[in-house]
């Protein structure tokens, strides 16, 4: 039983997770040694979720400035400037630990967490995307040596992270438009749960984090504090899975959507008073991170009462209360004097506001508790002085730069792949999201132009001016596992390419780090690779990270997880009439490829040695080997360039990026939104593989349709940009076709592959 | 002519209403908040969806005892216009003022998607304007959406022409059974029903979500509308 009488000594801080080092320097910093409650607070404080103490040195090398850039990392979230005196506020988080020891409240806490890092800021969320990562659901050549009960438990994880992100977002009145689900081996028994949230603002209605005026009344709102989620920072987050992690469920959240939809509008409300001084939510390590990380940023002390802090449970500890992640709970910093039209507006809403306490000059947050100092520590050192660590990096043992396949085993030439490309579909990766998207409300707040499955980004409009935001996440762990560098590139040139394919320019990023054990050299290493990969592709893209999360110890029985940055990319259209979605429209519609590097397929055997790294290869052949593909960070940006040139100009009906399962992919999912078909002739590259040439997945390419009458407009456009042109056919009704070179490689009824693709997720989950 | 939505506490949808009637069709338009007896001089009402009280205890039993609600069925049982949108839809059920209840979807799963509805009757203020037998495209996103009443009831539903909407295919046929077009299981393939008196209407769509076909339908406004031509006929011609 934890208690004030307890006495710390060197092991209870190694309990705590705090090193023989950490706990000396915390020493050093008092003077004295701590008490059990100081103790507690120092552990969620310096614990990797809450201190990047691992990635911090690293981190820094992002870029994160740039012309939109309103706010970096550092505050709740990022804000970047949409025009019209308006800013857009963003970020990704993880929720990976606790979704995978409790699926459905791990989720929705995941989803309510970001939601008000958002609202927090002043800004209304108007969009939520879930990144999701999860072991396969059958077995198969792309499932490698999952075992049944494994398949059985990734079909429950799914099913509760599904249900949970529906159950809060839906409820609280935010449309979830976006996001992917990935199947791979590696996330078995570690699911990845990543949440990005979008709010809007006025630029100068914006709200931080940073307490001041001395004498200032601290102000407590939102749900009780309870017992909830104690330690969910420190020994969820921060350590790595065992087979006892079921008993870490008890340090899972709960979510109330219900309460955080009252306390987003009587935040904004009273926010309009004029009354607040500063406001941060109590995310990961509740009142800890609150108060000190508001005080340490307003170079400011905080002095609480914790007898005032209103209290779910009876005989709470000081240690209880600081440490408990209770949900949907801030703490605001008034101006002395108007508190009453801070209680008012919160009272109206039915919630608790409570004044706890106050701002102070000497810089420490103090905690009283009936008359006793419980605590007392200098905020700044809390919050800011954590540790850093650089820790060892390692290449692995088979060497930093990736390998070469062994020969792929092409079928022969004339074999017909309309069979493969139906097994593509199947995929879960691959195949359609409805059935998982159609219990989230999509819709809510009405600006969903383009939603789940319409477009190769979520779009949506403005109601504030005639502008649209496009947002699109991606992430490819496995080319990850084979580069991390060219992994995390990959991710952030799809992401943008997806942005552009609605049309919009991307303009800044958010990300959300999914690492192994960072004590593992290995990890270590490939951390630093993702984060030059990161810091290259966004300076090259002109995308800025604007804030993000780290989420290390994403392993369970010491097997880490591939790699997998998640990259958010935000983009601006300047006019919402120029949406373009990714379904072909009209029958006899040319359809145009369009590639920002149209001699890369030339170079033959570089292009089969990073098919061995395809989805094709993975889901048909059990295949993960090889590179992934090259990247041409010029040839993205030119191509992302030339869509939104083509979007501004209504020259094209649609536009589909070619990246998973290659431009027959592309090509077949574009037929599907409207039932129509595709007659197309791709020309055959002297030495390349059928299969490599349709089914390959290099970046830089993208599939629009036109009609006959803006063809020119289309190719001169993509002169312009640089960027090749070739007409590869045209829309059809009913069937689809592709022909390599003179045979026919995939031929059928449009029905024959929207059934597998749009049945198969359902019908795996349906298994059980 | 004026519009008042009311909010609840965990309403969603009262901006998108909002929205609808003053920018769309601009019109009059007014928040009622759910502790106020005072409607504004309202002359249509509107209930919009959400979660009125995170839908504790089953959607809508706690939001029917708001203070709101007594004047709501005041002005009901004067003839007022009362448009009960989804959670509203709830609401209206629990307080009585229209008959029957919501079950949890068949397939126990939240759905939000666009539905085919067809208009049973244009002998109503709520859709006067609308062709009979007119098929409208509109989202549904709801967990408890599945009408269920007694046979008898649901007899003299019909016989009173009391089904306003129905669920139907996109090309306008019955589809009571078919899960692709009922998504929800209702009996009847039941969407949307008006009391006896034809001036309090519930639907589990959402016309204020199609309003604007940019945004994927505008097939709800011919609702808008027709209150909009009820009110004026009824301002035209006293009582």
């Amino acid at each position: 039983m934890l208690d004030t009488e307890i006495k710390v000594t060197p092991q209870v801080a190694a309990e705590h997770g705090l090193t023989a080092d950490e706990y000396a320097r915390i020493q050093k910093i008092l003077g004295r040694d701590p008490n059990i409650t100081e103790l507690g607070i120092f552990s969620v404080m310096w614990s990797e979720h809450c201190s990047y103490k691992s990635s911090r040195v690293h981190l820094k090398r992002l870029p994160t400035k740039g012309k939109y850039v309103v706010q970096g990392p550092g505050e709740n979230a990022g804000v970047v400037d949409i025009g019209d005196g308006m800013v857009a506020v963003f970020k990704i988080e993880s929720h990976n630990h606790p979704s995978f020891v409790e699926p459905f409240q791990g989720a929705a806490t995941g989803v309510g967490g970001i939601l008000r890092d958002i609202f927090t800021m002043g800004a209304r969320p108007i969009a939520v995307l879930d990144s999701l990562r999860f072991g396969p659901l059958t077995a198969g050549p792309g499932a490698g040596k999952t075992t049944p009960e494994e398949i059985k438990k990734n079909r429950q994880l799914l099913d509760g992270v599904i249900r949970g992100i529906g159950f809060y977002g839906n409820c609280f009145g935010v449309p979830t438009v976006g996001g992917e689900i990935v199947f791979e081996p590696c996330y078995s028994n570690n699911p990845l749960v990543n949440a990005l949230a979008l709010g809007i603002a006025k630029r100068d209605e914006l709200f931080f984090a940073k307490a001041s005026g001395v004498g200032n009344p601290v102000i407590y709102v939102g749900a009780k504090t309870g017992r909830d989620g104690i330690h969910g920072a420190s020994l969820l987050a921060s350590a790595e899975f065992s087979e006892e992690s079921q008993q870490k469920r008890p340090n899972v959240q709960v979510g109330d959507p219900f309460l955080e939809k009252l306390l987003l509008e009587a935040c904004l409300e009273a926010m309009h008073t004029g009354a607040i001084v500063a406001i941060q939510d109590m995310g990961a390590a509740g009142l800890t991170s609150t108060s000190s990380e508001m005080a340490s940023r307003g170079g400011a002390g905080i002095e609480i009462d914790l007898a005032r802090v209103p209290q779910r449970e009876a005989k709470m500890t000081p240690y209880e209360m600081m440490l408990s992640e209770s949900q949907e709970r801030m703490l605001l910093v008034a101006a002395r004097g108007r508190e009453q039209e801070v209680f008012d507006v919160f009272h109206k809403w039915g919630l608790d506001a409570v004044e706890i306490g106050k701002v102070t000059s000497d810089g420490k947050l103090r905690l009283l508790h009936h008359g006793a100092v419980a605590a007392e520590i200098p905020a700044h050192a809390l919050a800011e002085e954590g540790p850093r660590y650089s820790r060892p990096c390692a290449a692995p043992a088979k060497g930093a730069t990736p390998q070469k396949a062994p020969a792929f085993p092409f079928a022969k030439a004339g074999t017909d792949l309309t069979e493969n490309l139906r097994k593509v579909l199947n995929a879960p990766t691959i195949a359609s999201k409805k059935w998982v998207t159609d219990q989230y409300d999509s819709m809510v707040r009405t600006n969903t132009r383009v939603g789940p499955g319409q477009g190769d980004a979520a779009v949506l409009r403005l109601k504030e001016s005639k502008r649209a935001i496009a947002l699109a996440t991606d992430g490819n762990g496995r080319w990850g596992s084979l580069s991390p560098k060219l992994g995390a590139m990959h991710s952030v040139a799809e992401a943008a390419r997806n942005v552009a394919c609605t049309g919009a320019r991307p303009i800044a990023a958010t990300n959300c780090l999914n690492f192994g054990n960072p004590e593992k050299p290995e990890v270590m290493w490939q951390f630093s690779e993702a984060i030059d990969g990161l810091t290259e592709a966004c300076t090259a893209l002109e995308t800025p990270i604007t804030g993000g999360n780290v989420s290390f110890y994403n392993e369970t029985l010491g097997n880490p997880i591939y790699p997998t940055p998640i990259i958010g990319i935000l983009g601006l259209m300047e006019d919402a009439e120029y949406t373009v979605a990714s379904a072909f429209r009209v029958a006899g519609d040319a359809i145009v490829l369009l590639d920002g590097a149209p001699d890369a397929d030339k170079n033959v055997a570089e292009t089969v040695n990073a098919f061995s790294s395809s989805e094709y290869a993975k889901e048909t052949h059990g295949i993960v080997a090889g590179a992934p593909p090259a990247i041409d960070l010029g040839a993205e940006k030119r191509l992302i360039e030339c869509m939104v040139k083509l979007a501004a100009d209504k020259a094209i009906s649609s536009a589909h990026d070619v990246s998973d399962g290659g431009i027959a992919v592309t090509l077949v999912e574009s037929t599907f939104g409207y039932g129509l078909g595709a007659n197309v002739k791709l020309p055959a590259v002297q030495g390349l593989d059928a299969e490599a040439a349709v089914f390959g997945e290099r970046g830089a390419r993208a599939v629009v349709s036109a009609p006959a009458g803006s063809l020119a407009r289309v190719k001169a456009i993509a002169a312009q940009c640089g960027v090749s042109a070739l007409e590869i056919g045209n829309v059809a009704t009913g069937d689809f076709r592709i022909q390599y070179g003179d045979a026919a490689v995939v031929q059928g009824p449009v029905t024959s592959f929207r059934k597998p693709w749009s049945e198969s997720l359902q019908k795996a989950v349906e298994l059980g | 002519m004026k519009f008042g939505v009311v909010q609840f506490p965990g309403s969603n949808c009262d901006d998108d209403a909002f929205y609808a009637i003053g920018s769309i069709i601009h019109e009059p338009v007014d928040f009622i908040w759910h502790q106020s007896e005072d409607l504004k001089g309202s002359d249509a009402i509107i209930l919009p969806g959400g979660f009125a009280f995170g839908d504790y205890l089953r959607t809508g039993a706690i939001a029917r005892f708001s203070p709101v609600m007594k004047s709501v069925e005041k002005f009901a049982r004067s003839g007022g216009l009362v448009l009960g949108i989804c959670n509203g839809f709830q609401i209206l059920l629990e307080a009585g003022l229209l008959p029957g209840a919501m079950m949890r979807n068949t397939g126990l799963r939240y759905l939000c998607r666009h539905v085919h509805i067809r208009v049973e009757t244009t002998d109503h203020p709520f859709t006067c304007a609308a062709k009979k037998g007119q098929v409208l495209k509109i989202p549904i996103a709801h967990n408890e959406g599945n009408y269920f009443n007694e046979p008898k009831v649901l007899d003299e539903l019909e016989r009173n022409n009391q089904v306003i909407f129905r669920y139907v295919t996109p090309e306008g046929a019955d589809a009571e059974i078919d899960r692709e077009a009922n998504p929800n299981g209702s009996l009847h393939a039941i969407a949307g029903i008006c009391n006896r008196e034809r001036n309090v209407l519930g639907l589990m769509p959402h016309p204020e979500r199609a309003v604007e076909s940019p945004l994927g339908s505008q097939d709800g406004l011919v609702l808008f509308k027709s209150v909009v031509a009820s009110l004026a006929q009824r301002a035209a011609v006293p009582a």
